[in-house]
């Protein structure tokens, strides 16, 4: 148990150095998540499967596509294809697939030794409920107020004025458009053009 | 960092079977959310603002 919890540790470390060393946003981005993902492996080796479920979903999921937006919002069409096409040799993203590829296998060996957790036994999602919503009460309701406080100013921050209307799209086109006889590929041809 | 605070707060639940730590794990994931969720924003907002995200454009501070 000991050899698993030092080698995810290990991969989490080599990763979060190399994200820290890496140019481009995306190949950080790709070390980032290996690394949150050794951190749950972690997690679930040291008997908290929720803690390592939540740092999986939350981290690895929610938080890492908001930041996969943000770069795709920033990126556009400046570089393109050409970059596109190098982002995807080999050599960018063997490296992340050799550390996750350790994962996995550590992944597999603790759940098939059956017995997760460093100490003895695990403390399972009941009793971190338990305490969630018991003595920690209060601290659920701040936690929370902060997540609202934070969607209000996310909210408030990327609020930018419309410098052009939108683009209505034309809905009365029944009494313009041409008869082409059933001929979907000419219809709508005559359409007046959209104007951006 | 805070995945650091994290992973401490979880060990020390372990070693004393507690529920505890996983409890403040839980607090300190719902602090990172809101927060990168308020970081990006600002990063937003400053690429909308100066057309670039290099820090050494963006000297609007006089001092």
């Amino acid at each position: 148990m000991e050899l698993t919890f030092y080698t995810a540790g290990a991969v989490a470390v080599i990763s979060t150095i190399m994200m820290l060393t890496r140019l481009n946003l995306v190949h950080s981005l790709l070390y980032l998540i290996v690394s949150l993902l050794a951190a749950a492996v972690d997690f679930f080796v040291l008997g908290a499967p929720f803690a390592a479920a939540l740092e999986a979903i939350v981290y690895a999921g929610a938080i890492m596509v908001l930041f996969l937006f943000v770069v795709m919002m920033l990126n556009i069409g400046r570089h393109g294809a050409e970059t596109e096409r190098q982002w995807l040799t080999p050599g960018i993203w063997i490296g992340p697939v050799i550390l996750a590829g350790i994962l996995i296998i550590e992944v597999a060996y603790v759940v098939q030794g059956g017995s997760a957790g460093l100490g003895t036994g695990a403390t399972g999602p009941k009793e971190v409920g338990i305490a969630l919503f018991g003595p920690y009460m209060i601290g659920v309701e701040l936690a929370s107020m902060l997540l609202l406080a934070g969607l209000v100013g996310a909210y408030h921050l990327g609020f930018r004025k419309t410098e052009k209307p939108e683009i209505q799209h034309d809905t009365g086109t029944d009494e313009r458009r041409a008869d082409t006889g059933g001929d979907l590929v000419l219809a709508g041809a005559d359409r007046p053009a959209r104007t951006t | 960092m805070l995945n650091a605070a994290g992973l401490a707060f979880v060990v020390g639940g372990s070693r004393w079977h507690q529920a505890d730590g996983q409890v403040m794990f839980v607090f300190i994931l719902a602090m990172a959310a809101a927060e990168v969720a308020v970081g990006l924003a600002l990063v937003l907002q400053i690429y909308h603002r100066f057309k670039s995200l290099d820090v050494d454009a963006i000297s609007e501070m006089r001092g």
